[in-house]
């Protein structure tokens, strides 16, 4: 059943859920970063509507800087205006940034140790059409290695914007992975957000033992808590996790449900090659290793298609989560 | 009475006196290091000089002056003559250079603020110290528009440009008509693997800047009152960013080095060597 205590969408299972692309709650948090600090200012590589930076353009012309076609340069330009006390927040779509200008970022903005926000959007193979030159499934991999960084990937649209409002009060540099795609609304207002707090948003009625943990994180987390129902109708003890803040590790929690299940399954739109379930997995094969069955993209690239049709091709639909946590369930001692 | 900041002739004599300790300094930093880069430091000494000895806005024992004057050194690489004229100027105790390229130093191989606060930024990759200059020169302009009176000052490299980031901020630079914005270009005509001209030509780069609506000069980097003239000059330009394209002959100070680009990326290292290098600098031992 639902956690009650992380106050989550009511019609979180029903058909006709509220679905917003997650990219426009960054749009909007940015805004209220903007109201809240005047040294939140916004860079753009030409994509400024399709990244929702327009909202903050709008509302302050002044703050924004159109930068042309040009990451690299982009995310240098950030780190310079960070020197001078500002809060950059840099947008294109993720394989551009942080993709094109990778050694930019870590260079001139995690060396320098520099507060720039890094919002890509448009991640994940449910960019759909575009094909995969566009779809960046191995952002996580490349950010959450690199020093000084936060990596977060909020599950829709109203934690991106607590997530955005948020990371503008640190002094770190941080991803934010946003998607480009309508995606059902899991949390309300009032779900509990904080940069480095997994949240427990299933379990079992009355507090029993659950047999099977499921760590999701970013769009795909509503199919796991879908599929953690169904389970649960079929007399499974399920709890899943919506794990947005990928660095700094929620280690603890993590630790906690491994030890109370003994059976992982992660759950992400990324390669599972250095991703959040690798991040996981390097935590419970420290602290506590039980069976992991890893849902993600397994070394291919995408291609054109529909969201739908992508995801169940590339085994991330909610069938393939079931069967994961039936083969997990299987290898448990 | 000249002016405060006015380049007399006893002042051009100071500078020529220190540009020479630093280049002593240099040179005994890299022997010590065993590794580094000899012909560009040697090449900018003189400029450097003159900007922390004469021009620049700032205060070594403040180092974090809000007023400062901001300086970005893009081609990361001739740290060792920024290390000198930080330490001779003040920054920190001129028995440090010693420690250039270490375990533990302040002076890392190339510049790491975590280990030098004082730096305004790291570097090392070449072709983004530009674009953090562009973006220190943006930040500024929203904070006090035209009224600012820092100066931000880029140093580059020559063969640097070949990068493509460089061009992408220099676009910007021209487009945002960025005045409080300038770019010193260090024309060695060197890089490691050749002649500049040859690895990737650059020439005609005056006119590549100007196309890229800059106010652009070349120079003689090794003579004050030509640095002098170029950097007053810039400084009054109000209407888009500023270059400074200043020819000097790599490994300027080391006859026997000079103008090879040999010398770009290694120290002297054998006793002939750092014969040569120690006599032509008038340094006893």
């Amino acid at each position: 059943m639902q956690n009650p205590s992380q106050k989550l969408n009511p019609k979180l299972f029903d058909k006709d859920i509220e679905q917003i692309p997650i990219r426009k709650g960054f749009g909007e948090g940015l805004v209220i970063a903007g109201d809240m600090n005047k040294n939140v200012v916004g860079l753009c590589s030409d994509l400024t509507d399709s990244t929702v930076m327009n909202l903050f353009k709008d509302k302050y012309p002044d703050r924004f800087i159109e930068m042309g076609i040009a990451e690299q340069n982009m995310a240098s330009v950030a780190s310079g205006m960070a020197a001078m006390g500002k809060i950059p927040f840099i947008t294109s779509y993720a394989m551009f940034s942080p993709g094109r200008n990778w050694e930019q970022i870590r260079t001139t903005v995690c060396y320098n140790d520099r507060p720039v926000k890094i919002a890509g959007s448009h991640a994940g193979v449910s960019v759909g059409p575009d094909g995969g030159t566009h779809q960046a499934i191995e952002d996580l991999a490349i950010t959450r290695v690199i020093p000084n960084m936060v990596v977060i990937s909020p599950c829709d649209a109203i934690e991106a914007k607590k997530a955005t409002i948020a990371c503008a009060k640190t002094r770190f540099p941080t991803y934010i992975r946003l998607a480009r795609e309508k995606t059902p609304i899991i949390t309300t207002n009032e779900t509990p957000f904080e940069i480095g707090k997994a949240q427990l948003l299933f379990a079992p009625k009355n507090d029993k033992r659950a047999e099977v943990g499921i760590i999701a994180t970013g769009a795909l987390l509503h199919r796991a808590l879908k599929v953690a129902y169904e389970l649960e109708n079929e007399g499974k003890m399920v709890k899943v996790l919506n794990l947005s803040t990928i660095k700094p590790l929620d280690e603890d929690i993590i630790w906690k449900l491994a030890h109370e299940t003994g059976a992982i399954v992660t759950v992400e739109e990324h390669q599972i090659a250095g991703g959040m379930g690798s991040a996981v997995s390097e935590c419970l094969a420290r602290h506590y290793p039980v069976p992991i069955e890893f849902i993600g993209v397994n070394d291919k690239f995408g291609q054109s298609g529909t969201p739908d049709e992508l995801l169940e091709h590339y085994g991330m639909g909610e069938k393939d989560i079931k069967i994961a946590v039936q083969k997990v369930l299987l290898r448990k001692k | 009475m000249p002016f405060p900041n006015q380049l007399t002739e006893q002042k051009i004599q100071f500078l020529l006196e220190k540009a020479l300790t630093i280049r002593r300094s240099i040179i005994e930093m890299l022997i010590e290091a065993k590794s580094g880069h000899t012909a560009g430091p040697l090449d900018m000494a003189d400029i450097f000089t003159y900007l922390y000895f004469h021009a620049l806005k700032h205060d070594p024992k403040k180092p974090d002056w809000p007023y400062r004057d901001r300086l970005v050194l893009s081609n990361g690489h001739i740290c060792p003559v920024l290390y000198a004229v930080m330490a001779h100027s003040g920054y920190f105790p001129i028995s440090e250079l010693k420690t250039l390229r270490k375990f533990g130093s302040k002076l890392q191989g190339h510049p790491h603020r975590e280990f030098l606060p004082a730096l305004e930024s790291s570097s090392g990759p070449l072709g983004s110290g530009l674009s953090q200059a562009v973006g220190m020169a943006i930040a500024e302009r929203i904070d006090f528009g035209k009224t600012s009176n820092k100066q931000i000052v880029c140093f580059l490299g020559d063969g640097e440009l070949d990068e493509g980031q460089n061009w992408e901020a220099i676009m910007l630079a021209g487009k945002e008509r960025l005045q409080n914005l300038m770019a010193i270009v260090d024309r060695n005509n060197i890089q490691i693997d050749g002649f500049t001209e040859d690895v990737m030509p650059l020439n005609p780069l005056a006119d590549k800047w100007r196309s890229f609506n800059w106010h652009v000069q070349e120079i003689d980097g090794h003579s004050f009152q030509a640095i002098d003239q170029a950097y007053t000059q810039a400084l009054s330009v109000f209407d888009k960013p500023s270059v400074i394209i200043a020819n000097t002959i790599s490994s300027k100070g080391i006859p026997e080095f000079e103008k090879k680009w040999e010398w770009h990326g290694k120290p002297p290292t054998t006793p002939e060597e750092i014969t040569i290098a120690r006599r032509a600098l008038g340094i006893k031992g």
